[in-house]
């Protein structure tokens, strides 16, 4: 009982901070909504430990809040699902969330929507808990959509640039064509198994016709795309940077695009049964991996680079979940979670002292300007190169080590991607923080450390990324893999379904050993370039040939899509206005009035005043009236 | 015997009434129309409606047709001063009135040939009967016709009654000189002019 | 006397007066129809009644009812009524417009 009042109340509290800040949003003063916004995802936070702790002996327990519809057979009911993997989400959510919070705070200190901006906050903590909560596909649709939702308030916060609402309007829609595949997904779930419910799907999973399991779970990974911005639904992801950069750490690096992976985590018995779909997964992971790494060792802009990262890396977690390591793509999620969301706050304290100059051209030489975010910022580059022993290391050798037992070539492709990651990291922390300092005087002058409400955050993620991958200690080193045991419920029916690949211990030393010596060797060579050599990347208006022009212009891709997409259809619609609109159904409508009009117009001739025309009128009306009676 | 009668007394009421519509001076349809009334009162003689026939001639050929000549005199309408309708007008009134009719005729075309007489009382117009029934059956609409008259005369009276004459007359002051009286007698010739003040 | 003139009234058929009184309705509406003068039109309207009076006291002589006389009775105050009232509103008329043509009179109209 106790522990329903718990569940209900996780996303409760963010829901109450929203509505609170929302509606008294000009009467609250700021450090007044910037405390109940963090309050709330504290209250959160709070309260998943307690459900952590308290779960106990059962594995996973449904709480039903109320019954939410029921139209003849159909019945979908509100109910949260607690199980390990849930749990997990909403630590990662509450607990990044809260510290993103707190960032907040600083950042976006004396903005005139600071109000309005914590309120977006809980609202979206609010419908990404509803996502990982949801015992059954309408409610996770719910809190899909309304991250969506949350991102396009977010990205356009400062919406009095045209281009940022260009940026939350691609955003959304892009999310939105995903969409069309996981609502079709659903409606055949819907359709297939006769309940929304996942303990319901689950359990008639085994008996359903493979094909029909094979569609379902394509459709589904469409709408996981869109979300996670993977190939071809990305552009919107490196765009959306043009939200404050709190919101890019919390949604575009943390929460919102790792619900395309909790989704695929948590149907990973269909998944199973369709080795087909796990497959395409795979493949479009490893492809976007690699096609994003490449794009970011070009890029000149802080927050794209690390948004290229974050799609690669998103790739890199499909890679995992497409092997059928199911577990491995969660944890590289979880640290990823915490390195990424450090990254970009690092970035934004960057930025925060560079007086909003995002070019790395111009940086350089932070190091003794922003010590805390210095250290901080090399030990998450550090754990996104995956060295040891710090989180991304784990998380990734886990991935590498699992692909390579489903299929090598898979897995040179992901060392490639990985060797990238590294440079373009290890690039970028390079021109930002060493040598000297490229910036003009007056930026010079301004150069500050953050304030503590932006430095707690980063050290509180830093030592996280620091010691999180000790939840996935391998066997190989002796760990007993607490992960693994912790999920091992959530993935126990795909284990038996598929069976558990196993690497033996030597050959996943020596894989190891090769990559982070490759590793290492990339970051030397990134280190002799930009530190050793100082070289700068050319300025924007440097000519720039061949290959190198057509990735700086990260391979034309928007301008395909512009071409090949957003064109037709503005003709499309052009048409529609010019001839469907206007030459009918106006035609039509006006026609209607018109023709009152006119009858009308024609009508009142009648009434010509003259009395003889009445009584002849009257005469002849008799005389039909006679002809009708003797006729009838 | 009396079928001859009859012919005669129709001939000559459709044809007088003819008249009325086709005259061209007003005075003559007028005339007409008397000669039509006596006529529809010799039928009605021959209905044995003998009061009826004494009232109808009193009422229409005595009051209504001498009220319609004052009128006329008042107007002067002796000239012809009346532009007849337009052609197709003409056209469109007599076809409709050809139509009427013959959906009239038509009406009743199935209808046998009755007889009159069937159980004909001789004494039904007499003053007695009607009398009878009068101040029996029918007591209440016999006053309630007296109030419609009533209402008639009122109407007429307050309807003929010039509005400018009333205002003509100016209230006396306390001394009283000839020169204050201001009403003026109407007389013919300064009638209009007094009525365009 | 009144023998004789009941056998008279015997030998001339219903249908006879239906005709003669529609035929006098029927030119009262032409009148109506035809003319522009409002007091011809007057006259044809007592026409009309005129016929009507006249076949209802041939029915009140068909059905031996003295009530379609003491009908007709009615029928010819309310006339008598009707025609005091209409010329003086006519008088009233020509005064003001200076005509009794009825075209005149045309102003309620759009």
């Amino acid at each position: 009982m106790v522990m329903d009042v718990i569940v209900g109340l996780v996303p409760l509290a963010p829901l109450a901070g929203f509505l609170l800040i929302g509606l008294l949003n000009k009467q609250l003063r700021p450090w007044l909504a910037s405390l109940v916004a963090c309050g709330s995802v504290l209250i959160s936070f709070l309260l998943s430990i307690v459900l952590f702790f308290g779960m106990g002996e059962q594995q996973s327990f449904t709480f039903t809040a109320f019954e939410w519809i029921a139209a003849g057979d159909f019945a979908v009911s509100f109910s949260f699902l607690v199980d390990p993997l849930s749990i997990l989400m909403m630590l990662i959510i509450t607990g990044v969330g809260f510290l993103i919070h707190v960032y907040s705070t600083g950042y976006m200190k004396g903005d005139e929507g600071y109000n309005r901006f914590f309120a977006y906050l809980n609202l979206f903590i609010f419908f990404m808990l509803l996502l990982v909560m949801g015992a059954n596909y309408l409610l996770m649709f719910v809190g899909w959509e309304g991250v969506g939702l949350c991102s396009y308030l977010l990205i356009g916060f400062w919406f009095k640039n045209t281009e940022y609402n260009n940026a939350a309007k691609k955003a959304f829609i892009m999310n939105r064509i995903g969409d069309v595949g996981l609502i079709l997904g659903v409606i055949m779930i819907l359709i297939h198994f006769g309940s929304l419910s996942y303990p319901e799907v689950f359990a008639q999973a085994g008996d359903i016709d493979s094909g029909v399991i094979t569609a379902i779970t394509l459709l589904l990974f469409v709408g996981a795309i869109g979300k996670s911005a993977q190939i071809p639904l990305y552009t919107w992801l490196p765009d959306a940077m043009a939200g404050p950069t709190p919101v890019s750490a919390l949604i575009h690096a943390a929460t919102m695009v790792t619900a395309g992976i909790y989704m695929i985590a948590r149907n990973n018995l269909l998944y199973t049964l369709a080795p087909l779909a796990l497959d395409i997964v795979a493949v479009v992971g490893v492809a976007t991996a690699l096609f994003a790494a490449t794009i970011a060792i070009l890029q000149n802009d802080i927050k794209k680079v690390l948004a290229y990262s974050t799609v690669s890396q998103l790739g890199l977690m499909f890679l995992a979940l497409g092997v059928g390591a199911y577990t491995t793509g969660i944890f590289h999620m979880t640290t990823h979670a915490f390195f990424k969301a450090l990254l970009f706050l690092g970035a934004g304290s960057v930025i925060h002292a560079m007086s909003g100059d995002q070019d790395i051209r111009n940086m350089g030489g932070l190091r003794k300007y922003l010590p805390i975010t210095f250290a901080t910022f090399l030990i998450g580059t550090l754990a996104i190169g995956g060295l040891p022993p710090f989180a991304g290391f784990f998380s990734k050798d886990e991935i590498l080590a699992s692909t390579f037992v489903n299929s090598p070539v898979l897995w040179i492709v992901a060392l490639v991607a990985s060797l990238l990651t590294a440079f373009y990291m290890f690039r970028l922390f390079f021109l930002t923080f060493s040598g000297q300092s490229r910036a003009s005087e007056e930026v010079k002058g301004h150069l500050h450390e953050s304030p503590t409400s932006m430095t707690f955050p980063l050290i509180a993620l830093a030592i996280l990324s620091a010691i999180g991958g000790f939840i996935g200690i391998p066997s190989v080193f002796g760990g007993g893999h607490a992960l693994n045991n912790f999920l091992a419920p959530v993935f126990a029916a795909s284990h038996e379904v598929a069976g558990a690949h196993h690497l033996d211990h030597s050959t996943e030393l020596i894989l190891m050993g090769v990559v982070v010596g490759l590793t290492l060797i990339t970051i030397y060579f990134a280190y002799n370039l930009y530190v050793k050599k100082g070289s700068v990347p050319a300025p924007e208006s440097a000519e720039r040939t061949g290959l190198v022009r057509l990735i700086y212009n990260k391979y034309y891709v928007d301008e395909l899509y512009e071409k090949v997409v957003t064109q037709p259809l503005n003709f499309l619609s052009r048409v529609t206005d010019t001839v469907v609109e206007r030459l009918m159904i106006d035609q039509l409508v006006n026609g209607t009035g018109k023709l009152v009009t006119w009858g009308g117009r024609t009508l009142r001739l009648i009434q010509t005043g003259n009395t003889g025309f009445y009584v002849f009128a009257m005469v002849i009306s008799i005389i039909i009236l006679f002809v009708v009676k003797t006729l009838i | 015997m009396s079928l001859y009668i009859f012919y005669f007394l129709a001939f000559v009421a459709v044809l007088s009434a003819l008249m009325v519509v086709f005259s061209r001076n007003p005075v003559y349809s007028v005339l007409y129309l008397v000669i039509t009334f006596f006529s529809v009162g010799g039928h009605y003689l021959l209905l044995s409606a003998e009061f009826l026939f004494a009232v109808h001639i009193i009422v229409y050929a005595g009051a209504i047709m001498v009220l319609f000549l004052y009128v006329i005199m008042l107007m002067n309408l002796n000239n012809e001063s009346e532009a007849p309708k337009k052609t197709p007008y003409q056209f469109a009134a007599v076809i409709s009135g050809g139509l009427l009719m013959m959906v009239l005729v038509g009406a009743v075309r199935g209808a046998e040939q009755a007889q009159v007489g069937l159980g004909a009382d001789p004494t039904i117009g007499t003053v007695k009967t009607l009398g009878n029934m009068l101040f029996n059956e029918f007591l209440l609409p016999f006053e309630v016709v007296s109030v419609l008259l009533l209402a008639a005369m009122v109407g007429a009276v307050m309807l003929g009654k010039n509005p400018l004459r009333a205002r003509r007359y100016t209230p006396k002051t306390t001394t009283r000189t000839g020169a204050d009286d201001q009403e003026k007698d109407v007389t013919i010739e300064n009638v209009k002019q007094l009525t365009n003040e | 006397m009144n023998d004789s003139v009941s056998q008279m009234i015997q030998q001339v058929p219903l249908n006879h007066y239906i005709w003669l009184s529609a035929a006098l309705f029927v030119i009262g509406v032409l009148g109506v129809l035809y003319r522009r003068n409002a007091i011809v039109i007057f006259m044809c309207i007592e026409l009309m009644l005129n016929a009507v009076n006249l076949l209802m006291v041939a029915f009140a002589a068909f059905h031996g009812n003295a009530a379609g006389q003491v009908f007709v009775f009615f029928v010819m105050a309310v006339a008598a009524a009707e025609v005091a009232v209409g010329l003086a509103i006519l008088i009233v008329i020509y005064h003001n417009t200076g005509s009794t043509d009825i075209n005149v009179l045309n102003k309620l109209k759009w």
